[in-house]
């Protein structure tokens, strides 16, 4: 089994919701972002997705704008994404998910990429640009690797839609709570609940719904209704406000702690 | 036209976009075949463009220029002469048009030089629609005057102030807002990009262009013209004008990029000329980006034509060899500017400067007894604080 499976098979089994975290890779450098993710799985996240760096994130709000950015401005480019992600493997079992605009992707090439991720130790691809009309310029290079691409399911994506995406679902379904960019917020949609348990009660793998989710009490709230939730610009604001990278690690591990026993 | 698989132009075009958004595309696909198909929709359309925009613009023989440059006769499409000033207004009437028969009551768009925001907030009003349009900081304060306008036509400026603050940022921002707003939001793509089904959209809306000048050649001097040149920026006033000539092989298509300071400086926007393919703002083209894959910082004396990408359809003319792509730097189109003020009383867009600045060397190698056809997208008057800028930094007045 890939550490995709085993990982919602021990929280199935544990009677719990997978944390899924996200950090953006080389904000502010890849060593800290390294040592960051380490943490994070350590202090209970159980998936990392991976966020790698463009000049023009569409689908983001201003922290992973900012972080992205930061991110820019360190050197930080895809292959030295998968060196670290190389070097953490190393380190830990944790499922990692490279989480990407296409066009940086394209330009490093597809198929070395594919071929690079399971050197590296990525368990997945999540890109965000590439909708299932454009899947057949991913699936030729994943497919022989293995590698899954995750689905995106949107408040905007009609049933049946809905349905013929989730037929091609892979190690699992990525909801976006709210018809919107990422960023932390107040408030979750009120029908977010009904909305969670259809794509579920149709999902041949586990879903995991984020966007938004910025404290305990929401990711509790939203794990009742899903497999997972996913957590990231919360940690990437809580991050950059540190006045030190260390103190910006502990306070993202104890945030990392207080998600995960809320959503026990 | 050079539409292959669904919304691809060989490999370019396509939909690179958020889950979000896919449902808004293919619902906007199905209204706009539906509305471009029914001829209650053309002949309101047409009435408008007449009515309204003022058309057709006239084909304008520029005997001075013509005598200046010693060769080829060159003519001038006049989209300066449309209702605000270019020929942006084609496409957001139709796209305003659609939006109403869609059902959604609020206009988004981005804008650069300022002129396809104010062809927005102007069929904004025209429609009593709400309209907000993305605006990098550094393009608001050259194009101070078109903020103006739009703000007076009713229309709320939101300035952008991420990445280089120019064109692609707007657009950006422009994106997320629609992300957030797309169920009751028409975003208004001012260019012949974006996803599918914006690049044959926007084409298709601004193809009166290329027939009335067909026509009004055919008309004036009973043959086709043997050269068409246009700015291309994201592409769609040279889109329009193709859009005529496309399938008559014997007619040469040129399309125009912004060398900037010169493209070997690296401080340009010739994307087709100097990029390599890749996938921004919805579509697959030619971009101007690092070895990694991240967008360039981009420069033209033209906000216009400030943008490190370029329509899809243009890659595909481009690896076809149907258009020729070239380069007209700052200098050589300011001149142009000049030139056109001085010799035929018409003060051109900085946009369409550069290719009239291409027009001339060309009509010069052509000789007599040919015919070139130049299009003018736009007027100059937006651009007046910039060209004084330019000269007093070059030490000229």
């Amino acid at each position: 089994m890939n550490r995709i499976d085993t990982t919602f098979a021990r929280c199935r089994a544990e009677k719990r919701k997978a944390l899924v975290m996200f950090v953006e890779a080389g904000d502010p450098t890849l060593a800290i972002s390294e040592d960051l993710m380490l943490a994070v799985a350590e202090a209970g996240a159980d998936i990392i997705e991976v966020g790698v760096p463009f000049s023009d994130p569409m689908a983001d709000g201003p922290a992973i704008q900012a972080a992205s950015q930061r991110a820019l401005e360190s050197g930080t480019t895809l292959r030295g994404i998968l060196a670290m992600v190389g070097r953490l493997r190393q380190r830990t079992e944790v499922p990692l998910i490279l989480f990407s605009y296409y066009n940086v992707m394209l330009q490093y090439g597809v198929e070395a990429l594919a071929r690079d991720s399971v050197v590296a130790g990525i368990d997945a691809w999540l890109v965000v640009d590439v909708p299932p009309e454009e899947r057949g310029e991913l699936a030729p290079a994943t497919a022989p690797h293995g590698i899954p691409l995750i689905t995106l399911l949107a408040p905007t994506t009609p049933p049946e839609r809905a349905q013929a995406l989730l037929a091609q679902a892979a190690g699992f379904v990525y909801y976006i709570t709210v018809t919107g960019v990422t960023g932390a917020r107040d408030q979750l949609p009120e029908n977010l609940a009904g909305d969670l348990e259809r794509v579920r009660v149709n999902s041949p793998v586990p879903v995991v719904a984020g966007f938004g989710v910025s404290t305990p009490e929401m990711a509790r709230t939203v794990a009742a209704h899903a497999d997972g939730v996913v957590v990231g610009s919360a940690l990437v604001k809580m991050m950059a406000s540190a006045a030190q990278p260390a103190d910006g690690i502990r306070t993202c591990a104890e945030f990392v702690r207080s998600l995960a026993a809320a959503m026990r | 036209m050079g539409e292959s698989r669904k919304g691809h132009f060989g490999p370019y075009g396509g939909q690179y976009v958020a889950e979000t958004l896919m449902p808004a595309l293919i619902e906007l696909e199905a209204a706009f075949s539906q509305a471009w198909a029914d001829p209650a929709f053309r002949s309101e359309f047409e009435a408008y463009l007449r009515d309204y925009v003022g058309r057709p613009s006239p084909l304008y023989f520029a005997r001075r220029l013509t005598a200046q440059a010693g060769g080829a006769k060159i003519y001038l499409k006049r989209e300066d002469l449309n209702h605000t000033g270019a020929h942006k207004i084609n496409n957001t009437l139709g796209q305003a048009m659609l939006a109403k028969r869609m059902g959604k009551p609020r206009l988004i768009a981005e804008t650069g030089a300022g002129m396809h925001g104010v062809a927005t907030a102007t069929v904004a009003a025209l429609f009593g629609m709400k309209c907000d349009v993305f605006m990098g900081e550094e393009d608001i304060e050259r194009q101070a005057q078109n903020v103006g306008r739009m703000r007076a036509l009713g229309a709320r400026v939101v300035p952008v102030h991420s990445g280089s603050a120019t064109l692609k940022d707007a657009m950006n921002e422009a994106l997320r807002d629609w992300v957030a707003t797309v169920r009751d939001t028409f975003y208004v793509i001012g260019t012949v990009a974006g996803p599918h089904p914006y690049p044959s959209m926007v084409r298709e809306f601004q193809a009166v262009i290329g027939t009335e000048t067909r026509e009004q050649m055919l008309a004036a001097e009973g043959r086709l013209p043997d050269e068409v040149i246009a700015c291309v920026g994201g592409g769609s006033n040279a889109m329009g004008i193709f859009a005529g000539f496309v399938a008559d092989s014997q007619v040469h298509l040129t399309g125009v990029e912004a060398g900037g300071e010169g493209v070997d400086t690296g401080r340009h926007a010739a994307s087709i000329t100097a990029g390599r393919v890749g996938v921004l703002h919805g579509n697959k083209t030619y971009l101007l980006q690092d070895d990694d894959g991240q967008i360039q910082p981009t420069h033209s004396i033209s906000a216009g034509l400030d943008y490190p990408g370029v329509g899809p359809e243009h890659a595909y003319f481009h690896d076809t060899r149907r258009v020729e792509y070239c380069v007209v730097n700052d200098d050589d189109a300011v001149a142009a500017f000049d030139l056109l003020c001085r010799l035929e009383g018409i003060i051109p867009a900085l946009e369409s400067s550069h290719a009239v600045a291409a027009a001339v060397p060309r009509a010069q190698r052509r000789g007599p007894g040919q015919i070139i056809v130049v299009n003018l997208s736009g007027r100059g008057d937006k651009d007046m604080d910039s060209v004084l800028r330019y000269k007093a930094k070059q030490g000229r007045t």
